[in-house]
């Protein structure tokens, strides 16, 4: 019922304390996705502290690397002046002498000499020794002109190259990692470059990642398609029973799957001894078949095969079997109505499980690392190595950061064609 | 009957035909066998074909069944021929002679004995040994580690995420499919990225609030680290079980006379509680079993079951790691049971199956 004022003008519909309804309703609906996004909260907090802080860090690290203003904080400050013809002049030559002489002296981490030697070796690599034997001498050179003195103790410092590289690490921020992790390198003139064949080995190694994964997320789709198609035809009592086959492997530790398959392929393993007992092969003639890229894509493939198995037969499941019948009913051929009438239906389970799959098997570590050898290593191992053992860890966050953009590339086609939410385990 | 109808079908004469050729190309009357019975086991899975199913039509049919059955093999095998093999008595990763033939010599118990024996000072004691191993034997340390590490980090991640997950499934959430992608990443992003991005940020000094040398080397850490993997698990499993969740049994609760708290534990718990339960169990044997991030925050004397796998399988690899594989495949087996039965509770609770 609408009262009518004196002008004639209908007047907005109100709650009985006055508000007009639609304020009203916003106020509620304002409450409730308040509410809803309390609930979330707590967990984007703790994801904020606990995972994308961290990552972001990483991201920090693999563009800011502070060790020359840190090692030659004076020289850094002027040696942004030279032009980057000839040499710097003699004023930043005696900065330069000063920084290292004060430089020497120091023992904290990230200021030593050692650090500044480490960082340019990664720019020119045999670089080091000229640092660490011109920094033990450097403190002899008290007075100029500092150029000679420099250039007397050690051929090398007339080089341009070196005076240009320590120009370019002067400033805290560099792309100069990001550089390296794709096989680049400034040469001699300043100018970017690709590495020597001989240094390029993280493109190679990005690719043969992206190769792998494809060719495993192939053969997990060859084998999954038969094997869900089997279990969404059957009835439920039979397909729950063979389901535990398809769940058992996917609850198992990874270690544990890892170390059986070590016990299945070794050259004394099973599959090695069924072959000569069934006499396929001749004792003399065993596989090797792990501690090479076969090892890490066989168990790599039967790691991640539950993942491509159980998107396919959730949509399988779906596809009611009546439509295979009526086209064979209208005359085609059981191929032809499968290609025509099954297969087109199960695309959506397709795309679900091979980029799950995809997704998964290009961040792989654990089961190259253990089976892979020298040829089954993957970017992961790579990553890791870097964080680990040489310790640059600036290339490892760049690789990393590559990995990781691919990655999210691959995670937002998922999200466009699948959607997060369809993502169900059993 | 004419005497054709007596002769056997042509899939056995084929089948049979198959055994003999087998037989003749290995020589041994055992591989044989177990070629008769990987060839005749889709045999029985054959379903009834419709009556105008052709001939090329059976044979395709059989052809399916036994590329299924092979990957069922496939799957399942790597699983259970650890169990045998942990029996050996030998050191050694593979089936002896003695195995094979059976003879009882060839088994042993001593890899379970040595999960305990490994890293004790001193087996041969009989006073305090029960401590000694407590303290000192490797596996256990790396169990009781596991352990305590996997419990707290599924506590964590199971409250945050049934939290979230009660949020995010209701319809009136804001920006929801865009907060779903960030809580879902730890999942896609690659573990050795999260892992590398934590080793930089819990090294911080004086950045922790408690914890002024950084979350490094500490059990806040790894349990921090594992929360956040068990997270995606939690909100996909207890918003599936969300999923059609009827909301005017909230409000019947209300009018009821129900204030928030109680509706949410009589009413939503109730109906929430497998998908937390399966999401926990998830969350838990993602913690049981990760090994990278300990690798990166760990320090030495941080041991946990994987970790103590990974270095011995790099090391010096031993049938002791085939013995534990054996107990966690067992300890697989039961959760997977929990698991199923929770599923058909949850079912049978929302009405979407007769049990």
């Amino acid at each position: 019922m609408t009262d009518v004022t004196a002008s004639g003008v209908p007047e907005a519909i109100t709650t009985s304390d006055g508000v007009p309804l639609k304020v009203s309703l916003a106020r509620a609906t304002r409450r409730q996705r308040m509410q809803a996004l309390l609930l979330v909260l707590p967990l984007l907090l703790f994801l904020l502290v606990a995972f994308v802080l961290p990552i972001g860090e990483m991201l920090f690290r693999s563009v800011y690397s502070p060790i020359g203003p840190n090692v030659l904080p004076n020289f850094s400050k002027v040696i942004h002046e030279w032009d980057g013809e000839d040499l710097p002049p003699e004023a930043v030559f005696e900065v330069f002498v000063k920084d290292m002489t004060e430089a020497k002296k120091s023992n904290e981490i990230g200021k030593t000499v050692g650090n500044l030697a480490t960082r340019v070796n990664y720019e020119i690599p045999g670089s080091r020794g000229l640092f660490t034997k011109s920094a033990r001498k450097v403190k002899n050179i008290t007075e100029g002109p500092y150029k000679e003195a420099l250039i007397a103790l050690d051929k090398r410092w007339e080089n341009q190259h070196i005076w240009r590289t320590l120009q370019r690490i002067s400033s805290n921020y560099t792309a100069s990692f990001y550089l390296a992790a794709t096989d680049r390198k400034y040469n001699e003139d300043n100018e970017i470059v690709r590495a020597d064949p001989l240094y390029q080995i993280y493109l190679p190694i990005l690719g043969k990642t992206l190769w792998l994964s494809a060719l495993i997320t192939f053969i997990c789709l060859l084998i999954a398609y038969p094997v869900s198609y089997l279990l969404a035809t059957l009835p439920l009592r039979t397909s729950n029973l063979l389901m535990i086959m398809v769940l058992l492997p996917f609850w198992t530790s990874l270690l544990v799957r890892t170390t059986a398959w070590i016990a299945m392929l070794q050259t004394e393993g099973i599959v090695n001894n069924i072959l000569v007992f069934t006499r396929v092969i001749s004792e003399e003639s065993r596989i090797q078949m792990i501690y090479n890229q076969t090892g890490t894509i066989v168990a790599m493939v039967h790691i991640l095969l539950p993942f491509m198995i159980l998107p396919l037969y959730s949509v399988m499941k779906t596809i009611p079997p009546y439509y295979m019948r009526a086209a064979r009913s209208l005359g085609a051929t059981g191929t032809y109505s499968f290609i025509k009438v099954y297969f087109p239906q199960t695309i959506p389970g397709i795309a679900a499980g091979t980029l799950l799959v995809f997704i998964l098997a290009i961040g792989y570590y654990i089961t190259p690392a253990l089976v892979g050898g020298s040829d089954g290593l993957l970017i992961s191992n790579l990553i890791a190595d870097h964080i680990k053992k040489t310790l640059n860890w600036s290339l490892g966050s760049a690789l990393g950061a590559i990995l990781l953009a691919i990655v999210l590339i691959f995670y937002w086609i998922y999200n466009k064609l699948v959607g997060v939410d369809n993502l169900k385990f059993g | 009957m004419t005497a054709l109808d007596k002769l056997p079908a042509p899939g056995y004469i084929a089948y049979a035909v198959a055994c003999i050729v087998a037989y003749l190309f290995t020589g041994t009357l055992v591989a044989t066998i177990g070629i008769a019975l990987i060839i005749g086991l889709p045999l029985f899975f054959m379903s009834d074909l419709p009556p105008y199913a052709t001939w090329l039509e059976k044979f395709g049919q059989y052809i399916f069944l036994l590329i299924c059955t092979m990957i069922f093999i496939f799957l399942i095998t790597p699983v259970l021929i650890i169990m045998p093999l942990s029996f050996n008595s030998e050191p050694y990763f593979s089936f002896t002679q003695g195995m094979m033939s059976l003879d009882p010599a060839a088994f042993s118990t001593r890899w379970y004995q040595d999960i305990f024996l490994f890293g004790m000072n001193d087996p041969n004691r009989t006073e305090g040994w029960w401590s000694d191993v407590w303290n000192n034997a490797t596996w256990v340390k790396a169990a009781a580690n596991s352990f305590k590490f996997a419990v707290l980090a599924t506590i964590l991640a199971t409250f945050f995420g049934t939290l979230a997950a009660l949020g995010l499934s209701r319809p009136e959430m804001p920006w929801r499919s865009a907060i779903t992608s960030l809580l879902i990443s730890p999942m896609i992003v690659p573990l050795v990225i999260t892992a590398t991005g934590m080793f930089f940020f819990y090294a911080k000094k004086d950045t922790f609030p408690f914890f002024p040398r950084g979350l490094i080397n500490e059990d806040i850490g790894i349990v921090l680290a594992h929360a956040t993997l068990g997270v995606p698990f939690v909100i996909i499993t207890v918003t599936a079980t969300l999923t059609g969740f009827d909301n005017s049994l909230i409000r019947a609760s209300k009018s009821l006379g129900a204030n928030g708290w109680t509706t949410f534990r009589r009413v939503i718990m109730p109906l929430i509680m497998p998908g937390m339960i399966s999401g926990a169990l998830f969350a838990f044997i993602t913690s049981l079993d990760e090994v990278v991030a300990v690798i990166f925050l760990a320090d030495v004397h941080q041991v946990t079951i994987p970790r103590q796998m990974f270095s011995g399988i790099r090391e010096q690899i031993s049938p002791t790691i085939l013995a534990v594989a054996t107990v966690l495949v067992l300890i697989s087996i039961c959760l997977l049971t929990t698991l199923e039965l929770l599923r058909r509770r949850s079912e049978r609770l929302r009405g979407l199956s007769p049990g």
